[in-house]
């Protein structure tokens, strides 16, 4: 009988798709051993047969505990309730996030309004050029690269940024304000730069169709950020590792909603953004639309629960 | 130094203990696998180059297109050495083959395979582990915890466990099969094969005497005034004749 154990041992974490059969039988197999382990343990403790057994139950362990593999359903419940779930849960984290970044684009924009030559601290030598001869440096975008490899190109630095400001949250949130300020304050300031050479508009007019999108999920990532943070200097389970754990699995759906918005934000960022044949009014329509579309995304309207699935949510339980 | 133990809860109610790896074994693996990435891209871009050189048509890249050439060598390559670990991860449940090489493999606390977010949430923080240099946060962070994880597996509640399931099978089939071949109890037949195997290693003396007491408790054809007779060869000839006994 060990020998058909021990097949199955070697089997079971090699199968990528199970049989009832098949599962019934590691179930089985893991029951065998599990009781055969119990009994070795007792009778003959320190023993190679001890931890032959012990060595084979842990890996149908492994084997036997996997998430079961219902794709469809499972990106259907990440879409339709942890995201909008994640996202209701740092709702008034964003707020505080955003207004951050309000106030540090504005001590940005105030400090290089009154000290112009502070710019070179955020602005490389070749943009201040530019700007001073009065061309932006979103203008050469498309000439140095087609708008595939552009989009390619801002969505990584993007999520880069995004990962960064939900990541650093770890550091009891000084890393992400401080990633949150450094953004506010270099948005600020290169307004101020670009406002000064009468190049303003045309940078406003650049970053109206994918800013929106991109700046509020900056804040949705810095509100993530904080949460972690709060998750480690407030826990709400017996431990701060495991109020971490919690935090980050509960929080993760709202990081592949960012990964997916920035995705749609890089591609207008390199496809209408750089292009001077759309309209302002296009832009416009663009980045509201979109914002729009990111909210509904989020609150969960996008993708609504069945009127069945909601009629049992909220029927009281004592009924 | 002792191994540090994962013990987990198992589905009947018996605990199961998991050996976790400690910085060593994650050096190894992680060594292994930084060498197959950069082999990768480096075999990815000398192939664009060449293909650019030689076939640059078969890249359509338009003539002076040069950035846009470099960029269609470089990314596939810079995707393929980010996504290494979380892509592999996912499709390997939990492994790379430098974690197979190093015999480890990414567990649950509860000793699960972990699911695809605990997977990506593990190498999302990768990004502070790796600070400021050469993973310095994440070895600080293996060498202070109690089961040697970095932060990567404190936010997706991982832990990176030995994981021995081939020599385990084969060290099942080998009970299996005493136990087939023998009359005795497995766990008999475990000790005496433990005892043969390290006979070389024992003192005369020593394994005459516990080869003695075995065949006295354990070889009823055999009375004990017979065993106590029986010179070292036949000593040991006679436990391997107990152990094929059919």
């Amino acid at each position: 009988m060990w020998q058909a154990l021990a097949a199955e041992v070697r089997l079971a974490p090699q199968r990528s798709r199970v049989s009832p059969e098949e599962a019934q039988r590691t179930l089985q197999a893991y029951r065998t051993l599990a009781r055969d382990l119990a009994s070795a343990r007792e009778l003959l403790p320190r023993q190679a047969a001890t931890a032959a057994l012990e060595s084979a139950c842990a890996t149908l362990h492994v084997a036997v505990n996997r998430t079961p593999r219902y794709a469809d359903s499972r990106w259907l419940t990440l879409f339709r309730d942890r995201i909008p779930q994640a996202a209701r849960s740092v709702r008034g984290w964003a707020l505080w996030i955003a207004l951050l970044l309000l106030a540090s684009t504005f001590a940005g924009w105030w400090l290089i309004r009154t000290y112009p030559e502070l710019i070179s601290l955020i602005a490389s030598e070749r943009m201040i050029d530019g700007v001073e001869h009065g061309q932006l440096w979103t203008d050469q975008i498309l000439n140095v690269a087609p708008s595939s490899v552009v989009s390619l190109r801002i969505f990584s630095n993007n999520v880069v940024v995004t990962a960064g400001a939900f990541c650093f949250g770890l550091l009891f949130g000084l890393g992400t304000f401080y990633m949150i300020t450094l953004n506010g304050l270099m948005l600020g300031g290169l307004l101020a730069f670009t406002q000064r050479y009468g190049l303003g508009s045309e940078l406003l007019r650049f970053i109206l169709a994918h800013g929106p999108v991109e700046l509020s999920v900056i804040c949705l990532a810095g509100a993530a950020g904080t949460a972690l943070s709060e998750s480690v200097i407030r826990p709400t389970w017996p431990t701060r590792t495991e109020s971490l754990r919690r935090c980050a699995e509960h929080l993760g759906p709202l990081l592949v909603a960012c990964a997916l918005l920035l995705l749609g934000a890089g591609l207008i960022e390199g496809f209408i953004s750089p292009d001077p044949r759309f309209s302002i009014r296009f832009r416009l329509c663009v980045g509201f639309g979109y914002w729009l579309l990111m909210l509904a995304f989020l609150s969960g309207r996008l993708f609504p629960k069945p009127k069945a699935v909601e009629a049992t949510a909220r029927t009281p339980r004592s009924l | 130094m002792a191994t540090e133990e994962l013990t987990v809860r198992g589905l009947t109610g018996v605990d199961l203990k998991l050996d976790v790896a400690g910085i060593g074994t994650r050096a190894y693996a992680f060594l292994i696998d930084w060498h197959i990435r950069v082999l990768l891209c480096l075999a990815w871009i000398l192939l664009g180059v060449l293909l650019a050189r030689v076939q640059p048509h078969w890249l359509h890249i338009p003539p002076g297109g040069r950035v846009l050439a470099s960029l269609m060598v470089t990314l596939p390559a810079l995707v393929c050495y980010f996504l290494y670990h979380p892509v592999l991860e996912v499709l390997m449940h939990g492994r790379t083959p430098g974690k197979r090489m190093a015999g480890a493999r990414i567990v649950t606390r509860e000793g699960a395979t972990p699911g695809t977010g605990a997977l990506l949430m593990r190498n999302l923080f990768r990004l502070i582990d790796t600070l400021p240099i050469l993973y310095a946060v994440g070895v600080v962070c293996c060498m202070l915890t109690p089961q040697r994880v970095r932060i990567g597996d404190l936010a997706a509640g991982t832990v990176l466990v030995i994981d021995e399931s081939k020599s385990r099978s084969k060290s099942l089939e080998r009970l299996g099969a005493l136990a087939q071949q023998s009359s005795l109890e497995p766990g008999a037949a475990a000790l005496i094969e433990d005892l043969l195997d390290r006979w070389q290693d024992l003192e005369p003396r020593g394994r005459s005497t516990l080869a003695r007491g075995l065949l006295k408790k354990l070889d009823s054809a055999m009375p004990p005034p017979q065993v106590d007779a029986l010179d070292e060869v036949r000593l040991r000839a006679r436990l391997q004749d107990l152990l094929g006994r059919a």
